[in-house]
């Protein structure tokens, strides 16, 4: 039996450091030292953060991102372009178009794919909103920057057939050969989508 | 205990933050799960779609373990339907299905089926009839085969048009007629010796066909449904008929 090297806090502390992405025990009980060990500006300041954080991020009623104001930054903000919405599956894809600086839209955050595997379907999905949206005057096209899996693209397709009834172009992101790709080094199915989505030059 | 086999991909879960629980249906060893270290990453993510055929060997200190499993793909079929939502949706309706087969069981000729459904994935004009006598061949590996070979009336081999939907015996257009709106249409293409075009509305009379006895002799007794993509597989082409 392994004796505790300290005390129930400390340890609760590691443990729940440990349930971090990127993070194991042994990391965790590194990352815990480094806090404790900066208490004041460090672990003091982390501490309010995360309180603060806890109090105040909600979820955007709009586009369902996440942000402390509500509706969220995004959603504000009047200099980006209310006729285009990027719709994405997860918070973490709208951060990764955001920090890319590629699009200047607004965004609707679905909250995962469809999922028959995890009982997901379409109504526990965002896309009742993304509907409503879609039906404004403003909104010219929808943008389905999913990703490129079966479950993704399924949840495209039906996306798609649930806005056909809406007045909006619906595309979709190319898929193919990634930039600095060798093909000698691609996938078979990247290589066949590249092949079907070639374009005259 | 170890074993190398060639498989088709029916679901990967992630497990921590590198590696994925992979389940395959494998030719000789069945539907078989395993970890896959580094499943998630950029190398095996595309190898491991559903339906990707894949040569798979799988190594575990007992028998009854998880294991682990180590992939290199043969053939992907993911990538080429990417853009079909009705060849998407039956990809993944083949996939949930598959899963009712139980674990370890091997079933070789569904296999064989199951990889000529997906050589064909990408030709619309082919793979609805394919999938249809996919469905067949589960319930048949299940212990539901329908017999459609003669008329469980008259015993008749001639002009089979009606599937009584509680024997899944084949019943003749004269036996059936006064049972018509009971009984289930048999599409001419299931029927033995009756060579016909495939119509939308066969393929649509198929679904309802195979998903009457999927629902009422596999799924009800497990408390379950049918996927949701063959719910929308089904509508689509059933708008199409």
């Amino acid at each position: 039996m392994s004796k505790k090297i300290a005390g129930p806090e400390i340890e609760r502390l590691v443990q729940l450091l440990a349930r971090l992405p990127g993070l194991g025990p042994r990391s965790a009980r590194k990352a815990a030292l480094a806090l404790i060990k900066r208490r004041q500006d460090l672990l003091l300041p982390l501490a309010d953060a995360i309180k603060t954080a806890v109090e105040k991020i909600v979820e955007c009623p709009q586009c369902g991102n996440v942000d402390t104001v509500s509706p969220c930054t995004i959603c504000r903000d009047e200099r980006r372009d209310p006729s285009l919405i990027v719709v994405v599956e997860e918070v973490g894809d709208l951060w990764a178009l955001e920090r890319a600086q590629v699009v200047n839209a607004r965004y609707h955050v679905l909250g995962g794919h469809l999922s028959p595997l995890d009982g997901i379907g379409p109504d526990k999905l965002n896309i009742g909103s993304l509907v409503g949206r879609a039906h404004s005057d403003d909104v010219k096209e929808v943008l389905l920057a999913l990703n490129a899996t079966v479950e993704g693209q399924s949840t495209a397709h039906y996306i798609t057939g649930e806005l056909a009834r809406a007045n909006v172009i619906v595309s979709r992101l190319a898929q193919g050969v990634p930039i600095g790709g060798e093909l000698d080094y691609l996938d078979e199915g990247t290589l066949a989508a590249a092949i079907k989505s070639r374009r005259q030059v | 205990m170890q074993w190398s086999d060639e498989g088709v991909v029916l679901s990967v879960r992630p497990s921590g933050e590198t590696a994925a629980v992979v389940e395959l249906f494998t030719r000789s060893h069945g539907r078989h799960l395993g970890l896959v270290h580094g499943g998630r990453s950029r190398k095996l993510r595309p190898v491991l779609q559903l339906g990707n055929h894949v040569d798979a060997a799988w190594k575990a200190r007992l028998s009854e373990q998880l294991g682990f499993i180590t992939v290199e793909l043969r053939r992907g079929y993911a990538g080429s339907i990417m853009s079909d939502g009705d060849a998407l949706s039956g990809l993944t309706s083949l996939t949930t299905l598959t899963r009712l087969l139980p674990e370890r069981d091997p079933h070789p000729s569904l296999y064989e089926i199951t990889l000529f459904v997906l050589s064909f994935l990408d030709d619309a004009s082919v793979w609805p009839a394919l999938m249809v006598r996919w469905e067949m061949a589960l319930l048949e590996e299940l212990g539901f085969g329908l017999d459609l070979t003669s008329c469980a009336s008259t015993g008749s081999t001639e002009n089979l048009i009606y599937v009584s939907p509680k024997s899944g015996r084949a019943v003749s257009a004269e036996a059936g007629e006064p049972y018509r709106d009971r009984l289930l249409r048999l599409p001419p293409f299931l029927a033995k010796g009756r060579q016909a075009p495939v119509t939308a509305e066969d393929i649509r009379d198929g679904f309802v066909l195979t998903g009457h006895f999927l629902e009422s002799r596999v799924l009800a007794p497990r408390n379950e449904t049918l996927p949701e993509a063959r719910g929308r597989l089904a509508a689509t082409l059933g708008r199409a008929a």
